[in-house]
């Protein structure tokens, strides 16, 4: 799988002693579906991973805005993934997070790339942990993923964060209805935006409500705040560092970066056009096919 | 193409900038939208760190004259020469032959087809994908037109 070419040395080389240009460089390269090992000897301090999900729409790049403010007066370098759907049929794709972030362009400590769903041949979850792997190696500290949270696949890209918020905004509860797919469970606080309008609190009281139905005592708190206005920002970071997941939320999330590893060996497979076509010809069963391409 | 769609300086007309950048998704392209009011520095950062293959600047305020050389230097001096960039909005004919020895390589102004946009974004990335590259920094002369 690993296609190393000399010229990645260099460049991963060069990145990891601070060339933004080479770094951005080496983030093409992985999104394109190549394999841009980290050499084991990198010394590398953990970061803070930090998940953003909800429906569209809500305010989470104008939060992850307010973000990227308040960690940099900590004196934090922050890098964003900012992750939008591409068309299935152009291929096309809009990508306007940036566009809400105003303190993304502010200098040396704030990296902010935008990422579509496309071209990994993997899908995007799985190209998504080396992304965060080589920010990681490259020194950023804090490091967001932004991601629209209204599919199965969704979920995956926001378990490799350490602490998911899940965003909601007034007149939707679309969480409630996303409950199903196990969102509300991978989530470490749950934030009501738009506080600054009549429907938030109604929404938020719905959430509080639903979530005192389910048995887990440790269910995630529920907070309204306002990412225009620059409301319950502090509180909500202060929340989310101080928030301890426990055991049974930590091993969802693994289960799901297992299941993304696992799509991608099998999509990034060589072999998987000629399993697809032998089983469609009769000549495999779905069992072989899948024994061949997990080899 | 990766394209980074922005409108630099204190020019508050967006409607062209933001009726292009969905065409130009619609063509296939991916495109990053700056939003309005970014200056030349975070311009020129954003094309970095996104790693983008071309720029389009939309101005429509008259500044184009001092904005798109400094970009242009920008890009240039940060190891970015390999980054096409183009032009919209209100560009007066006596300005043109600047926009383009300062590296720029198209200039759409109000009216243009969103046909005309597309064929030239092909065009363009045929010339890269052959190995004639059309950066800011390759003053080979090529234009659209
Ligand atoms: C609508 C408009 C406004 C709206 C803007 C709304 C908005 N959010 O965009 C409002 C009312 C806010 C406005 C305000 C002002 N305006 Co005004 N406005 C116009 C007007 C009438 C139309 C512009 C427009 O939206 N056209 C529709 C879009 C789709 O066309 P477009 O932007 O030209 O884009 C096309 C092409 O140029 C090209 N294109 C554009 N960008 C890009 C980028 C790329 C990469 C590519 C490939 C193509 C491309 O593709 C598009 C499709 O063909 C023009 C006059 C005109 N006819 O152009 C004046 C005009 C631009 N405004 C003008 C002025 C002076 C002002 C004000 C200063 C007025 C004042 N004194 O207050 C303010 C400044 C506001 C500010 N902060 O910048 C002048 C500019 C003069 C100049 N350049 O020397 C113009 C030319 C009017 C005039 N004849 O005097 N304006
Ligand atoms: N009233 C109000 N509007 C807000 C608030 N936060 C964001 N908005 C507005 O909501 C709209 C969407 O904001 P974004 O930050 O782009 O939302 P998003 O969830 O990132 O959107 P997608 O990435 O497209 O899913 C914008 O028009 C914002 O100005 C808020 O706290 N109050
Ligand atoms: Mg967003």
């Amino acid at each position: 799988m690993a296609l190393e070419l000399t010229g990645n040395k260099e460049l991963l080389g060069s990145a990891l002693r601070g060339s933004r240009r080479d770094l951005s460089r080496l983030l093409s390269l992985i999104e394109k579906g190549e394999d841009v090992a980290i050499p084991e000897n990198t010394s590398t301090k953990k970061s803070m991973i930090l998940g953003i999900t909800g429906p569209p729409g809500v305010g989470k790049s104008t939060l992850v805005g307010r973000i990227i403010s308040y960690w940099k007066k900590e004196g934090k370098r922050v890098a964003v993934l900012a992750i939008d759907p591409s068309s299935p049929r152009t291929g096309g794709a809009l990508l306007g997070d940036r566009v809400r972030m105003d303190s993304a362009d502010s200098g040396d400590h704030v990296f902010v790339r935008s990422l579509s769903t496309r071209g990994n041949p993997g899908g995007i979850s799985a190209s998504l942990m080396s992304m965060v792997k080589l920010l990681e190696s490259c020194g950023w500290e804090n490091i967001i993923i932004e991601t629209v949270g209204s599919g199965q696949s969704e979920i995956k890209i926001v378990a490799f964060a350490d602490k998911i918020i899940l965003v909601d905004g007034p007149d939707r509860g679309d969480i409630i209805q996303a409950e199903k797919a196990g969102i509300i469970e991978l989530a470490d606080l749950i934030v009501v935006n738009k506080s600054d309008t009549p429907g938030a609190l109604k929404v938020a009281e719905t959430i509080k409500s639903a979530l005192s139905f389910s048995n887990e005592n440790d269910s995630p708190q529920v907070l309204l705040v306002s990412a225009e206005r620059n409301t319950g920002v502090d509180e909500m970071m202060e929340l989310i560092r101080y928030s301890k997941s426990p055991i049974w939320r930590d091993r969802i999330k693994i289960r799901e970066r297992l299941l993304s590893l696992w799509d991608y060996r099998l999509l990034s497979s060589s072999q998987l056009n000629q399993v697809i076509e032998d089983i469609e010809t009769g000549s495999i069963s779905l069992e072989d096919g899948l024994d061949i391409l997990s080899r | 193409m990766k394209i980074v769609m922005a409108k630099p300086g204190l020019d508050g007309h967006d409607r062209g900038a933001k009726v292009i950048a969905r065409a130009l998704r619609d063509g296939g392209h991916e495109v990053v939208y700056t939003g309005l009011r970014r200056t030349p520095e975070e311009i020129s950062r954003i094309v970095m760190d996104e790693d983008a293959d071309a720029l389009g600047l939309s101005t429509l305020s008259g500044a184009h004259d001092v904005l798109i050389p400094r970009i242009c230097a920008l890009l240039r001096d940060s190891g970015m020469g390999h980054v096409m960039v183009f032009l919209g909005g209100i560009i007066p004919k006596r300005d043109h032959e600047k926009m383009f020895s300062e590296g720029v390589r198209a200039i759409f102004g109000p009216g243009s087809r969103t046909e005309e946009i597309l064929m030239f974004l092909e065009d363009a990335s045929s010339r890269i994908g052959s190995n004639m590259p059309i950066g800011v920094l390759n003053d080979d002369g090529w234009r659209w037109n």
